[in-house]
């Protein structure tokens, strides 16, 4: 019986260490399809209801760098552990396709759900997406 | 010193085992911390795993009133990490101070939750497994099981701590969230692992929500949308040979959490005992902090790649 917490604790730490790391953004490319593309016909037609409000945006801003930028970086740029966030498919999903992504996340990948957080603070993490996006454009055409 | 001189000294030092767990120890003082959005809850489980990577540490006392001996303090440690986003390890100290008695230590805990569905449904089932090996005095009281009541507790320290109790504890957590609202509900399986004891039964139910759903565009520690709060009722079901109510406690538990911005969590709870086995107040309170990224450091120190 002596033995018995010893195998849990040591095959605990062992296994929860040596789970696969997540892995580079290129090599993510390769093996995952687009999150936002599972999101169903009616998650997609959700309207971001503060659509366009720069209150809500910095808000959200505040939010992405409290619970999002460890993974996707401080600008969103993407780190070792997930992809950045100015890739096409992001720029290109409708609000309702990022606010269904956060909301289940990509668990098998390593994305958390963050249905946590309420969803008015989706919405504003998804308003802050939809504002970078755009000046990341802005920036680019001028 | 030159820097690459340092570096390449710190280098030969985290050679060595004892360099490493001291430089780890170092790390994680000075590491990343993250913003948490913790519940409420002490002993009900929602189905919200630890990010991946990241290590929380959380220090929990309880202060019980005891009916028939001497009032106690217990207290635990949990060091809670996320090995993926569908699995969470985690790993409690626990012990206790009975007034006018004597401070032990009480036993250790292994904990294991898995998320069962990939996505999010209405309700959310996670698999929690625990082993706990712990000793009679162990009055931290995580889960209120079977038939425990507060008469178990009065008898002197040196008198509980013969007792060796080694279980396993099985939870299906199912918790559902909408409209800022999150309701979880545990029912509780244990197995003390000696032949002779029976299956016991317990549950826990909890009920919370944010003081506000949206955030305020500023960095604030006093916001409304950094408080959470919530209610818990739990107690025993009794066991396999005698399952109902009799000879079981109950608790009725308002509870509050408060995130700070500073990566802090504080939570509250205040426990009154619904029955006459009860301890009539079960005063609790904790602290908690999360470091991101806490995974890749490990494993870079020792040797993996990130």
């Amino acid at each position: 019986m002596k033995i018995l917490p010893a195998l849990i604790i040591t095959g605990s730490i062992c296994l929860a260490f040596a789970q696969p790391r997540d892995v580079t953004p290129s090599k993510r490319q390769r093996t995952d399809d687009n999150p936002m593309q599972r999101a169903p016909g009616s998650a997609r037609a959700r309207r971001n209801p503060f659509e366009g409000k720069a209150v809500e945006a910095a808000a959200g801003g505040k939010l992405f760098q409290q619970h999002c930028a460890e993974c996707h970086g401080p600008k969103a740029g993407g780190t070792t552990r997930a992809p950045g966030l100015f890739r096409g498919e992001v720029r290109e999903a409708p609000p309702g396709a990022l606010f269904w992504v956060l909301t289940n996340g990509v668990v098998r990948h390593g994305m958390p759900v963050w249905s946590k957080l309420p969803e008015q603070q989706r919405w504003q993490i998804v308003t802050f997406l939809e504002a970078l996006n755009r000046s990341a454009e802005a920036s680019v055409e001028h | 010193m030159e820097f690459g001189l340092f570096h390449r000294r710190l280098w030969l030092f985290g050679q060595h085992r004892f360099g490493r767990l001291l430089i780890l120890s170092f790390m994680l003082l000075s590491y990343q911390s993250s913003f948490s959005q913790e519940s409420p809850y002490i002993v009900t489980y929602d189905h919200y795993l630890e990010e991946p990577g990241n290590l929380e540490v959380e220090y929990f006392s309880t202060f019980g009133t005891q009916r028939g001996g001497n009032d106690f303090h217990a207290f635990w440690a949990e060091f809670e990490y996320g090995a993926t986003a569908w699995w969470t390890t985690e790993f409690y100290l626990d012990g206790q101070t009975t007034f006018s008695d004597s401070t032990v230590f009480t036993g250790f805990r292994v904990e294991n939750r898995l998320r069962l569905l990939e996505r999010e449904h209405f309700v959310n089932p996670v698999l929690y497994v625990e082993y706990e090996q712990t000793r009679g005095g162990d009055k931290i009281l995580k889960e209120v099981e079977g038939h425990d009541v507060e008469s178990d507790f009065a008898q002197p320290n040196w008198e509980l701590q013969k007792e060796h109790d080694h279980e396993l504890e099985l939870k299906l957590l199912l918790s559902t969230t909408s409209k800022g609202w999150n309701v979880a509900f545990n029912p509780i399986f244990t197995k003390n692992l000696s032949p002779s004891e029976p299956w016991e039964f317990a549950y826990a139910l909890g009920a919370s929500h944010p003081l506000a759903l949206r955030a305020l565009p500023n960095r604030c520690s006093l916001c409304w949308e950094n408080f959470i709060a919530g209610v818990e009722i739990y107690g025993g079901l009794g066991d396999a040979q005698h399952l109902g109510l009799p000879n079981t406690s109950h608790y009725l538990a308002p509870a509050f959490a408060w995130n700070l911005p500073s990566d802090w969590t504080f939570r509250l709870s205040s426990g009154f005992g619904l029955n006459d086995n009860s301890h009539r107040l079960l005063l609790r309170w904790g602290v908690s902090r999360e470091f991101s990224g806490f995974g890749e450091l490990v494993t870079h120190l020792f040797g993996g790649r990130p």
